[in-house]
């Protein structure tokens, strides 16, 4: 973007929106607004601290089994979809209705099943993620040229051969926008899912910081949070961007 | 079988065999009915026709990608049921694996068979230099033209050691100028491989110039009209039997039984 010919950086609306923040905040107009200031000081000061180490290892660990399990059981559900109309009429209903529906809902159910631990926390997040990388990985195969799926015919690849070495490939750059509205879901459900335990990770700290009014506390760890959730979108969308070029020379 | 196909068959070996073929698409298309044709071992055979002759359709059924409605497809005697090792396809629009380089799409038939890495490069490299891409063997198919992609499709196709080759319109994604070049250079490998080649096209010149014999289709119903043999010299220079008198007759006269078929 340019003003009066002067080159804006990409990020500059934050800061200005940082600036209108800060101002309100000095005004004191409501407890649930602390000055920015404020914030950033006490995200330094939480951030090294145990018990948000001991949390964000948690997030992190429940995020990364989340997502794997979402990504290896998603995939090959999806691939299989789009190569056979039996499997897809079968799954495609149940599919379509997991990605709509409100998942939180379900969380109690498994809290039941579960427990009010990591179990829980994990399955949450593979609920929040799984479906779109289903949906993606399907849209993905089923636009693999024709005449690729017949070479790979034509040279009598079998079912195995086809799908790791032609299919998966094929449909590789929807399968990656797959993975990536996958993770930002699967940031979702992480926190979702600790925020209903509530007894462990970042589920507990919110839990604490709101009772307790920590309105300064609960802002620094939602920033880090959003933080981290930009950083990991914004990595898998370079490592799209990557394979976008053979998406444009598919068909 | 008539007496007529007999007595051919007597003289030349018959590689592939197309025995009263229908095939009706669902939604009651019919792309070809009550098709009968025989293919000459060792020989380039043309399928010329306009456009929904069902040429193409006729040339997957042959490579086992499409089930006939009815009707039985031989090749060396022997029926087929699917693809299968004795034939290998050339696809109009290349279908090459785009993360894949060239010397890994050239050996992709032989990596599919199970040949092991070492030996499937070495014979697809082999092929890779016969078609005139040596040097070219790590690039990605996005960096070459569409010319030397369907150059890789064709060293693929050779790669596996086919009988038959099924050549799906190969020319008609290639610039003028190349596919000039491309045909030229089909003919020597026509020559050198005494392979079976089955090569659909919609261009007349090109049926005339590659071809030992041409099989020309016409619609409605669909129906082989004619075997034309262009018994064209080809011991003179690319440029001199293109302006040969023979190959322009041949030329002007299936131009003028398809004239009616075009809108």
């Amino acid at each position: 973007m340019k003003i009066f010919g002067i080159q804006i950086p990409m990020m500059a609306s934050l800061i200005l929106w940082a600036i209108v923040w800060e101002i309100v905040g000095q005004l004191e107009l409501s407890i649930l607004l602390p000055p920015f200031s404020h914030i950033l000081i006490r995200m330094v000061e939480i951030v090294p601290t145990a018990t948000f180490m001991n949390a964000l290892w948690i997030t992190a660990k429940c995020f990364l089994i989340g997502t794997a399990i979402a990504i290896v059981v998603g995939i090959p559900i999806g691939v299989l979809m789009g190569r056979s109309i039996v499997i897809d009429r079968m799954l495609l209903p149940w599919v379509n209705m997991f990605l709509s529906a409100p998942l939180t809902a379900l969380v109690p159910v498994l809290m039941t099943l579960f427990g009010f631990g990591t179990k829980t926390i994990i399955l949450t997040t593979v609920l929040f993620a799984i479906w779109i990388i289903v949906l993606d990985a399907r849209a993905g195969v089923k636009n693999i040229t024709p005449s690729l799926v017949d070479m790979t015919k034509s040279f009598q690849a079998n079912f195995w051969q086809a799908f790791t070495k032609v299919y998966v490939w094929a449909a590789m750059p929807e399968i990656l926008a797959g993975i990536r509205l996958g993770c930002i879901r699967s940031i979702k459900g992480v926190i979702i899912g600790q925020l209903l335990v509530s007894v462990v990770g970042f589920g507990r700290l919110f839990e604490l910081y709101s009772a307790n009014f920590l309105m300064e506390h609960m802002w620094a760890l939602l920033f880090v949070l959003f933080f981290f959730a930009f950083l990991i979108a914004e990595g898998l969308g370079v490592l799209e961007r990557k394979f976008e070029y053979y998406a444009a020379s598919r068909n | 079988m008539s007496a007529a196909a007999e007595a051919v068959s007597n003289t030349t070996p018959i590689a592939v065999e197309v025995d009263q073929v229908t095939k009706i698409y669902p939604g009651g298309v019919e792309a070809l009915n009550d098709m009968t044709i025989q293919f000459p071992k060792g020989e380039l055979t043309s399928l010329l026709g306009p456009s929904g002759c069902g040429k193409t359709t006729l040339l997957k059924i042959i490579a086992g990608l499409l089930k006939p409605t009815s009707g039985t497809v031989k090749v060396n005697g022997v029926d087929v049921t699917g693809p299968g090792k004795e034939r290998a396809f050339v696809f109009q629009d290349f279908a090459l694996m785009p993360w894949a380089s060239v010397i890994r799409n050239a050996a992709f038939g032989l990596e599919l068979q199970g040949m092991n890495k070492t030996e499937r490069e070495a014979i697809a490299g082999k092929y890779i230099d016969i078609v005139g891409l040596k040097g070219y063997e790590n690039l990605y198919p996005h960096e070459l033209s569409g010319g030397m992609r369907q150059r890789v499709g064709l060293a693929r196709a050779l790669a596996v050691n086919a009988e038959v080759l099924l050549m799906d319109e190969p020319f008609s994604a290639v610039d003028e100028q190349t596919r000039r070049k491309f045909q030229e250079d089909i003919l020597e490998v026509v020559d050198d491989e005494q392979k079976t080649f089955i090569f659909v096209t919609h261009s007349i010149e090109e049926a005339v110039y590659v071809s030992q014999s041409i099989a020309l289709l016409l619609p409605r119903p669909s129906r082989v009209s004619e075997i034309i043999r262009p018994d064209i010299r080809r011991d003179i220079s690319p440029d001199a039997i293109r302006r040969d008198p023979v190959y322009l007759d041949i030329v002007e006269r299936i131009w003028q039984g398809l004239r009616t078929y075009v809108e």
